[in-house]
């Protein structure tokens, strides 16, 4: 019941959402936003104790089901969590909460956009707790409909553009998963959609269609990360999006991508990921570097965070091709968690600025510090974690990574991956030169205000979060080990 | 010899003429009333299929109704005839229920006559569900088409739907006759017009090498043209999207499903059924099998793109309905326990989700007075209602989960793998399903400009739909298909596995 309910209580709100009328804007507000504190809460106590009661073993918790939904089809309603779902469930719940909160100040068809957020939020909880097949698909799918509305409704100048593509880009990788979902359907005998069960299916596929399906489910999977050369979509939806939609995306949507990978494909097929992995490796790199550079060409400040995603999201590649080393599969899970708090709190933050200013244009600022001290405060600090300050979470699962991939992986592709981090300390330091430091115009800035206590709330969280797992990151690591050991030792037979 | 009266189980026929009769029930009460009947005739309409279905379930729990043969062998209520008798009273249903807006301002003199045509086509595709022989089926055929020449053409005024009507004829008797002339040559090989006496002499006359080939493969491929026609198959389908715009909408409605629908049960019974022997290369120098999968490819291909194109959005729904017609194929040729239950059941969502299409469109033009797409523009913020149902209805179009259009698609993409995987001579099915996926994705960017335009502008419709209540009705039930048949497939899905059990293909 726990996990169904982190399902369906979303589900449940956005209907409670639509029947409220339709000028009572606060209203329509704190009915979401409370909504949402239950499976927050939900999720917070499952962490705790899966923590305390489960992760010691590998096996998975709060199993419901299998329960037959349509069994002419062999679909089964079936729901549980390890050590590599819990954290992503933790983060969904909370960065869901703090969107809402962050989306008060939306003021254009109000109950539309809280009903669709609400939707949203099942979507992703149904991801990550789904372990059937067709299960997973339709939650996966689920998502991109709010996704779309979302951005195109209540988005930016380029919405529709943005909207479509990443709606059709998406689903152009989600046709590669459903064929490789039905060749695994078909070959398995008894025919079965049961995520687990396969894990055993896999290896015992003809070598061929084991590479086929491989392909086809890392290209759905990559184009949600985004890997290079899969990720035009990101820079054009994180910009278009309005900003709670934006933290969503960068915090939630993408670890969609890479967890999909360490739950399928990775330990369904180990002997496609041995011959692939250099490649996933040089992707991964590509992805670090590209990123990086590209990072430091930008001149909007969302722009600049969008492509940060890339290049950080890069990381998990690299390390999610040294299959062998739990160190490294514990940094693709750190570098998630702690960019989805990293990020998220970045996208809020530029979103808190532009909200005031009415302009993401990096040049036109200069001297904010002065004038916005809180402000500046917090988005240092968060600029600071992005780049790997230890300290903060960052720098932890950065420093997993190499650690893990090097021993495992090519050593010179490992060693120009480093390079990414000094290329993510020179953009990242560059904006907060331009903009918090130097000439303060007063002219123009002179009426900005300083950072509200809503929105302190919002980011609030994630700091103390990004702190927290910088310095004592063992519980983390606790959590998932023995998930990660299990993981690593399918992907090694 | 003594001639023996076959024997007749006139029970079997019930709902067909009890639909007939309800026909010229509507006809009469029209003239009764002396044109006066207003919106009357038109509940009376909606009334027919409904009691149809009830005097069908009441035949059943009385124990004379259901599966079995009348009228000698003539007359065969198999799953298939069954399955499909309820698409095609739900279509008329949905047909008729958007046709308020219509017999209230332009067909003021002739709503009875309007509404009985319609009845009487859904009457012939009953028929021709239950045919089990080639001269009952081609019957069917054309008292389906019959009235739909009329219907097509009703707005006698207007330029467009008497266009739309002369073609629609002109192709209909054209794709007919290519028909009829194809069945002559399969009664000249096989000698029997009964199907199943066909599949059997044609089976023998391979398996002794008679050489029958040449006259086969022409039969095949002139009927595969003639109902071409009817499926809107490419190269046979130019005559759709002129038809769709010209005729009025709920027509173009009846005749996207219905009449594809109608299609479908007669190619299933030719093809899968008596031309069994004929599928597969490895077995048969001519087969049909890759014909209609290319054909398949490229409907899926031209639906898909051409569909991008339109800006008038009766014809983009004629393009896309193109395009479904190649996806429906896919299960078509697939000979196992999923092909036509995947055929069914996509026919089964189809149904809620155009025809709830088509309702909107309807409501929309009588409103407005305008079918392109430009003008929906802002819609949501006015007419949410009418907006909403048509965004569902565009996403189940498109195969969105959870709704009906995606278990469909899964449903035909799951029986070609199927087939390939338990026999890899198969393996072209591959490419018909990476082209179907493939402009599956090409599909949801049409589909979405829909959607796109009302709900994305910043400004407000200068429109404000109003849905009465037959209109709201037909999107309700549109809108309550998708999601439900979505969400909970199973006792359709184990109906439509039915079809298939009933041609021979079970699962082992």
């Amino acid at each position: 019941m726990l996990l169904s309910s982190l399902i369906f209580v979303p589900l449940i709100g956005m209907l409670i959402v639509m029947m409220l009328p339709k000028d009572k804007h606060g209203l329509i507000r704190w009915t979401a936003l409370s909504v949402s504190f239950i499976p927050m809460l939900t999720s917070f106590w499952l962490t705790w104790d899966y923590f305390f009661h489960h992760s010691g073993t590998a096996a998975m918790a709060y199993v419901e089901g299998p329960f037959n939904w349509i069994p002419s089809l062999n679909i089964q309603y079936y729901l549980g969590v390890d050590g590599i779902s819990v954290p992503m469930l933790f983060l969904t719940g909370l960065l869901s909460t703090l969107s809402l909160l962050v989306s008060f100040g939306i003021k254009d068809r109000v109950k539309e956009y809280f009903a669709f957020f609400l939707l949203l939020e099942t979507g992703m909880m149904g991801v990550f707790v789904a372990l059937d097949f067709f299960l997973f698909y339709v939650f996966w799918e689920v998502m991109l409909v709010p996704m779309y509305f979302l951005i195109g409704v209540w988005g930016g100048p380029r919405k529709e553009y943005a909207a479509i593509k990443f709606f059709l880009y998406t689903l152009f990788g989600s046709i590669f998963m459903l064929v490789a979902i039905l060749i695994v359907y078909f070959t398995s005998e008894p025919h079965s959609l049961n995520m687990i069960a396969l894990l055993d299916h896999g290896p015992t596929m003809s070598h061929n269609l084991q590479l086929i399906c491989f392909v086809f489910f890392f290209i759905a999977f990559a184009i949600k990360v985004p890997v290079w050369p899969f990720h035009t979509w990101l820079p054009d939806a994180h910009v278009e999006a309005p900003t709670a939609v934006s933290v969503i995306l960068a915090g939630v949507l993408l670890k969609m991508g890479t967890y999909a990978m360490l739950r399928i494909s990775w330990p369904m097929f180990p002997s496609a990921l041995r011959e692939f992995s250099f490649w996933i490796a040089v992707l991964g790199v590509i992805g670090i570097i590209y990123g990086a550079l590209v990072s430091m060409a930008q001149k909007d400040l969302k722009k600049l965070v969008a492509y940060s995603s890339v290049s950080h999201m890069g990381f998990c590649m690299l390390a999610l091709a040294a299959y062998s080393s739990v160190t490294a599969m514990s940094g693709v899970m750190f570098q998630m968690v702690s960019h989805g708090l990293i990020t998220g709190a970045l996208f809020v933050l530029v979103g808190v600025l532009y909200d005031r200013a009415h302009t993401r244009e990096i040049a036109v600022f200069g001297g904010l510090g002065s004038k916005l001290p809180v402000y500046t405060g917090i988005m240092v600090m968060f600029s600071m974690a992005a780049l790997g300050l230890p300290g903060m979470s960052g720098f932890v699962s950065e420093f997993m990574i190499f650690v893990g991939s090097f021993s495992a992986l090519n050593k010179v592709l490992v060693s120009i991956s480093v390079l990414g981090v000094v290329l993510g300390a020179a953009y990242m330091l560059r904006m907060v030169q331009n903009v918090f430091l130097g000439e303060f115009n007063v002219a123009r800035w002179g009426g900005l205000t300083d950072i509200n206590l809503r929105e302190i709330i919002s980011v609030a969280p994630l700091a103390i979060l990004t702190l927290a797992i910088g310095i004592y990151p063992k519980p983390l690591s606790d959590l998932m080990s023995a998930t990660l050991q299990h993981l690593v030792n399918l992907m090694a037979r | 010899m003594e001639f023996q009266l076959p024997e007749y189980n006139l029970w079997l026929m019930c709902p067909e003429f009890f639909l007939t009769i309800w026909a010229l029930v509507v006809l009469t009460y029209d003239l009764t009333t002396k044109r006066k009947s207003g919106s009357m005739v038109g509940y009376l309409a909606m009334a027919g299929p409904i009691l149809t279905l009830a005097v069908a379930a009441i035949l059943y729990a009385a124990g004379l109704y259901g599966y079995g043969r009348g009228f000698g062998e003539m007359f065969f209520n198999d799953p298939m005839a069954l399955f499909f008798k309820v698409i095609f009273l739900g279509t008329a249903f949905m047909a008729i229920g958007s046709s308020f807006g219509i017999i209230r301002q332009k067909i003021i003199n002739h709503r009875g006559e309007f509404f009985a045509l319609m009845l009487l086509s859904t009457v012939g595709m009953m028929f021709l569900a239950s045919s089990n022989e080639l001269i009952s089926l081609y019957i069917g055929l054309e008292l389906t088409t019959i009235p739909l020449f009329v219907l097509a053409a009703f707005f006698k005024d207007d330029k467009l739907s008497v266009e739309a009507g002369m073609k629609y004829f002109v192709v209909g008797a054209f794709s007919s006759a290519l028909l009829l002339y194809g069945i002559s040559f399969l009664y000249g090989m096989s000698g029997t017009t009964d199907l199943l006496q066909m599949k059997i002499t044609l089976a023998i006359a391979q398996l002794t090498f008679q050489k029958n080939f040449l006259v086969v493969l022409i039969g095949m491929v002139l009927v595969t043209a003639g109902i071409g026609f009817k499926l809107t198959l490419p190269p046979f389908h130019q005559w759709a999207p002129d038809v769709y715009e010209g005729s009025p909408t709920p027509v173009a409605a009846f005749l996207s499903v219905g009449s594809k629908a109608a299609g479908l049960v007669a190619f299933a019974k030719i093809f899968v059924n008596g031309l069994q022997g004929y599928y597969d290369p490895s077995t048969a120098p001519v087969d049909w099998g890759q014909l209609v999968g290319l054909l398949a490819v490229i409907a899926m291909i031209i639906g898909n793109t051409v569909a991008i194109r339109q800006s008038n959005i009766k014809r983009m729904l004629a393009y896309s309905s193109i395009a479904q017609a190649g996806y429906i194929m896919i299960g078509m040729v697939c000979l196992n326990e999923h092909g036509l239950a995947a055929v069914g059941y996509y026919m089964f969502a189809y149904m809620f989700a155009n025809m709830g299409a088509f309702a909107a469109v309807a409501i929309f033009e009588d409103q407005t007075g305008s079918c392109q797409i430009d003008s929906y523009r802002g819609l949501v913020k006015t007419s949410p209602a009418l907006s909403y149902s048509m965004a569902v209805f565009m996403l189940s179009l498109a195969g969105i989960p959870p709704l009906a259009g995606f278990m469909a698609k899964y449903k035909v993409f799951a029986a070609a793998i199927a087939m390939t995987t338990t026999d890899p001579t198969y393996n072209w099915l591959y490419w018909l399903v990476g082209v179907g996926l493939l402009t599956s994705v090409f599909s949801l960017f049409y589909y979405t400009n829909i959607i796109k335009q009302m709900f994305f502008s910043r400004e407000d419709s200068p429109y404000k739909i109003v849905c009465g209540g037959p209109g709201m009705t037909v999107l309700m039930v549109g809108l309550i298909g998708v999601l439900l048949f979505g969400i909970f497939p199973e006792p359709v899905l184990n109906f439509a596995t039915s079809i298939s059990a009933a041609f021979g293909f079970v699962a082992n």
